[in-house]
């Protein structure tokens, strides 16, 4: 049976306030620009946003910012954003600072029904504090949580009919695991094909992890930071 | 000054090596590898075999470094998702990082991090590769601007990992790590060491084999 829908409003027909949202994307790379329109104008409030980072004022999850939507966000790196630090700093926003390997450790955790994992990481650092700690031949370890969500919400580059899906560059980043992670997880694409004409030898996000596939356009794909060398 | 730092810290590349530049001064370090070397670049966002930046025609939205840069992508270059490229980083398969310091201690802490009272940022990936690359070099200006000893006994930020240093490279000398302690091997040579100690807070001893670092 297909799983692509036409619109998000069927796709997001479950999501609630309060509800956990993975989303995939590194910077403004990779992100589902189109599903995070849509929660905009959907109007969900009070969301946990599990994401590397947290977009732009104006664009990615900057926006479900500044339309005070989100709560509480997990996240490695959110220096990019004045709205955050004005809310951040306010009290209004909660935020869960996580190094960004443990971060992509603990959704895969969660993808894959393992629910806490140690790892070197954060040692003798204030990201230890408050976690349980155990010894490995010698060496200390923390022990880290996995994430899991309601909603996951991916941006691949292709999918087929059945949700298999294809990433494009380093627009993959942390889309195939937050994929795994969500009880219900929307892939946005740029191409939709029947099944079967993606070679199973290609396919990086099988279609299992995926209940919605929607085909998105005219995607902005917006720049952070444009470095050329000179030259066409 | 940060010209001499960057000319020594590529001294730690060698030929065939996988390595991670942090973000800000390591960046440039990249350009100071000799052209005949097959060294792969690690960008923690998912791509092993960093290229140059890209021309106007070129540039793709898809194809970012970790400091969200657009970049190109070498022969032989691999794309992968953040857990295996923490997998790469953490499973001790990256030769070596160069990171960027706020502050090293005698111990071989490093915060490069948060400054508390500033808007906190985030930690990004260098918690975990202080952790997990094979060797961990970092390079920052011996003092600060209000010339302060960035060279502590113990860190006064918020750490980033715990003993973690294996080399720091300044513009006045290199130190090692080791399980005697802190080590001087180089210094500049326009610096006598009585001045380098005064301009060193923390402890260090002098290696036998003490050398002029050589750009």
């Amino acid at each position: 049976m297909s799983k692509v829908k036409q619109s998000f409003s069927e796709a997001l027909a479950e999501l609630q306030d309060g509800d956990t949202i993975l989303v995939g994307g590194f910077g403004l790379c990779g992100i589902p620009e189109k599903a995070i329109e849509a929660i905009k104008e959907k109007g969900t409030k009070n969301l946990t946003a599990v994401s590397n980072n947290c977009g732009i004022d104006d664009f990615g999850l900057g926006i479900l910012l500044a339309n005070k939507q989100i709560d509480k966000m997990v996240a490695s790196y959110v220096g990019e954003n004045k709205i955050f630090e004005q809310q951040y700093l306010s009290g209004e926003l909660k935020v869960e600072l996580t190094p960004q390997g443990t971060l992509a450790e603990r959704i895969r955790a969660g993808g894959a029904g393992i629910p806490a994992f140690y790892t070197a990481t954060g040692v003798g650092t204030p990201i230890a504090e408050g976690k349980d700690t155990k010894e490995f031949d010698g060496k200390t370890y923390i022990e880290e949580r996995a994430i899991t969500g309601k909603y996951a919400l991916v941006k691949a580059w292709k999918a087929d009919t059945l949700g298999n899906l294809v990433y494009r560059k380093t627009a993959r980043n942390f889309n195939p695991l937050v994929a795994t992670a969500g009880k219900i997880t929307i892939a946005e694409v740029e191409e939709v094909v029947e099944a079967g004409e993606l070679d199973p030898n290609d396919i990086h996000t099988p279609g299992v992890y995926i209940q919605h596939v929607i085909l998105g356009e005219n995607y902005e794909k917006r720049i952070e930071r444009r470095t050329t060398r000179g030259g066409n | 000054m940060r010209e001499k730092i960057v000319r020594r810290a590529v001294q730690e590349i060698s030929d065939g090596m996988n390595v991670n530049l942090g973000i800000g001064m390591p960046t440039l370090v990249a350009n100071e590898i000799p052209a005949d070397y097959q060294v792969l670049l690690q960008s923690e966002n998912g791509l092993l075999g960093i290229g140059p930046y890209p021309t106007e025609a070129e540039m793709d939205p898809d194809l970012i470094n970790a400091g969200k840069e657009t970049v190109t992508a070498v022969k032989g270059a691999s794309y992968f998702d953040s857990a295996e490229s923490f997998a790469m980083i953490r499973g001790g398969h990256i030769d070596v990082a160069i990171l960027g310091g706020m502050e090293v201690s005698e111990t071989g802490d490093l915060a490069n991090w948060m400054i508390p009272g500033k808007m906190v940022k985030g930690m990004g990936g260098a918690m975990d590769l202080v952790q997990g690359a094979k060797r961990v070099i970092v390079i920052m200006e011996h003092v600060s601007k209000h010339g302060e000893s960035k060279v502590k006994k113990a860190c006064t930020l918020p750490l980033t990992g715990q003993a973690v240093v294996h080399r720091l490279i300044t513009d006045l000398a290199v130190f090692d790590f080791t399980d005697e302690g802190m080590v001087l091997v180089e210094k500049a040579a326009d610096i006598s060491l009585a001045e380098l100690q005064e301009k060193t807070e923390a402890l260090y001893r002098i290696s036998d084999d003490l050398k002029e670092i050589a750009l």
